[in-house]
């Protein structure tokens, strides 16, 4: 698509992005070894920094916060897709009682800041819920809340034709929303789901607000530890990019595999402010 | 209750914090992340491996990571005081981050824009012999500027509930008083939360009916 901004090049235009990749390659190198080279002369590379960092107490501190972060974004995943689905279910209810407050609850958690819910639950209830469970619980209320609203949207996009059949062959509404919509639907959002699991991974490092052990609270142990504080939260930093990047490429490749099927009719099935919702999130969100 | 009136000069101090934060790295990541879109779309492959590298450094990072290592960073290279409008220069380090962090948001946002609109425009600019920056600048981006604005909206959205973060690396926006009215009135919890919470509900709401009302001023028949 971005071909249309340019013609196929020819020689002069050829020749025109050739001294433009090297002006660009060059000067985005001279920034980075500009950088580097400051980061260099205060120190921070320095090799006591990287022999500290070799001892097996900081590769056990790090598992152990890995080990932190993904289980808490695994179960917080859990609750939110099964706390978006009752929430999304309510909401297209066609009962008043049902449908009110499941939107007044969907648009406050939405506009609410993650963090000031995770201090809320930790100090809220007496210490019934210890840091972990806090961090779970506020995760599953902002995501659940998100996810709420793209089941929604995804069940709306499923073709009135196939609900209009499955009431025409005498099922119930439960029925239309277990047998026929659910399943279609749950293809359709597949992608949409996972695209937010990176943002409950990332959200995840919230906890550090009430000192949950997770792989930043780690990092900053290890910073304050080896006196450096760049370097291993680069190196922190450089995890989640792995994980997130694999699980962003997955939910891409999800959606090609779902659109090769026909299921999503040529993206139509996400309105543009669904597909950027778990992007923007942590953004956001 | 009264914890919200006794203290409504710190709470009001903190929301004012909260508005300059989002006003200053909002403006930061727009033009950052709008010369990255124009990047992505550029015929320099160079500049094309730029903005995508950028755009998955920094959308797969926890904010609370960049906002750490930007306190720690800006220092090594010489800023050491670059507070401004009254705020010291941990605030200016948080804006940086914030900024940084959205920028590659905006950027992906501008360059579904640009690739929203209409092939037969370039085409009409490349065959009246413009030049890429030409059509992009006169031709291409007034009209994805219009169709980045519901996308833009919820970005910003993010980037006012994303200001409350800054509170872990202690500026001392509303998200921080929050938290320090809750260590200090644990059995007034809850109206602090929903105080502090409506203050940012009130928040959201304005900037999306502000963001509405922009992208119906600015919408044009296609």
């Amino acid at each position: 698509m971005t071909a249309a901004l340019f013609d196929v090049p020819g020689p002069q235009s050829r020749r025109r992005a050739a001294i433009g990749t090297i002006v660009a390659a060059v000067l985005a190198a001279a920034l980075v070894g500009l950088v580097g080279w400051k980061l260099y002369r205060e120190g921070e590379f320095e090799a006591e920094l990287w022999q500290d960092l070799g001892q097996p107490n900081i590769a056990r501190a790090v598992w152990l916060g890995l080990v932190s972060t993904l289980s808490a974004a695994a179960v917080a995943i859990v609750l939110s897709v099964i706390f978006g689905a009752v929430l999304a279910i309510a909401r297209l209810s066609d009962h008043r009682v049902l449908r009110i407050p499941a939107a007044i609850v969907v648009e406050f958690f939405r506009a609410v800041p993650l963090l000031l819910l995770i201090v809320f639950v930790f100090f809220g209830f007496n210490n019934l819920f210890s840091d972990y469970w806090s961090l779970v619980l506020a995760l599953m209320l902002y995501n659940g809340s998100v996810l709420a609203e793209v089941f929604r949207a995804g069940i709306n996009a499923v073709p009135r034709g196939q609900s209009e059949a499955a009431y025409s062959v005498g099922m119930l509404k439960s029925q239309v929303m277990s047998s026929i919509l659910l399943p279609q639907a749950v293809a359709i959002m597949l992608p949409a789901i996972i695209s937010q699991c990176v943002v409950v991974l990332k959200d995840t490092a919230l906890g550090v607000i009430i000192a949950y052990g997770d792989l930043v609270f780690q990092a900053n142990l290890i910073a304050e530890f080896v006196d450096h504080t760049i370097v291993p939260l680069a190196l922190a930093a450089l995890i989640f990019i792995v994980i997130n990047y694999a699980l962003s490429r997955l939910a891409v490749w999800l959606e090609a595999r779902f659109a090769r099927r026909g299921r999503t009719s040529a993206g139509a099935a996400r309105p543009t402010d669904m597909q950027l919702a778990p992007t923007a999130g942590g953004a956001g969100d | 209750m009264d914890t919200l009136v006794d203290n409504r000069a710190e709470i009001w101090e903190g929301f004012r914090l909260t508005l300059w934060l989002l006003l200053t790295s909002g403006v930061l990541a727009t033009l950052l992340g709008t010369v990255l879109g124009s990047f992505r779309v550029s015929p320099v492959p160079t500049l094309r491996w730029i903005g995508t590298s950028y755009v998955n450094v920094f959308r797969n990072t926890p904010l609370v990571i960049i906002l750490v290592m930007s306190a720690a960073f800006w220092p090594t290279l010489g800023f050491n005081d670059v507070g401004f409008f009254g705020y010291n220069t941990f605030v200016t380090f948080a804006i940086l981050g914030l900024g940084l962090y959205t920028a590659a948001f905006v950027c992906e946002a501008v360059r579904s824009g640009i690739n929203s609109v209409a092939t037969g425009q370039a085409e009409a600019a490349r065959s009246v012999g413009m030049t890429f920056a030409q059509s992009l600048r006169l031709v291409v981006l007034p009209q994805a500027l219009r169709a980045v604005i519901p996308p833009l909206t919820s970005i910003y959205i993010a980037l006012a509930k994303n200001t409350s973060i800054t509170a872990i690396v202690g500026v001392p926006e509303a998200a921080y008083v929050m938290r320090r009215l809750s260590n200090k009135f644990t059995s007034d919890v809850y109206a602090i939360f929903f105080g502090i919470a409506a203050g940012y509900v009130v928040l959201v709401l304005v900037l999306s009916v502000l963001l509405r009302l922009a992208e119906r001023r600015l919408a044009v028949a296609r």
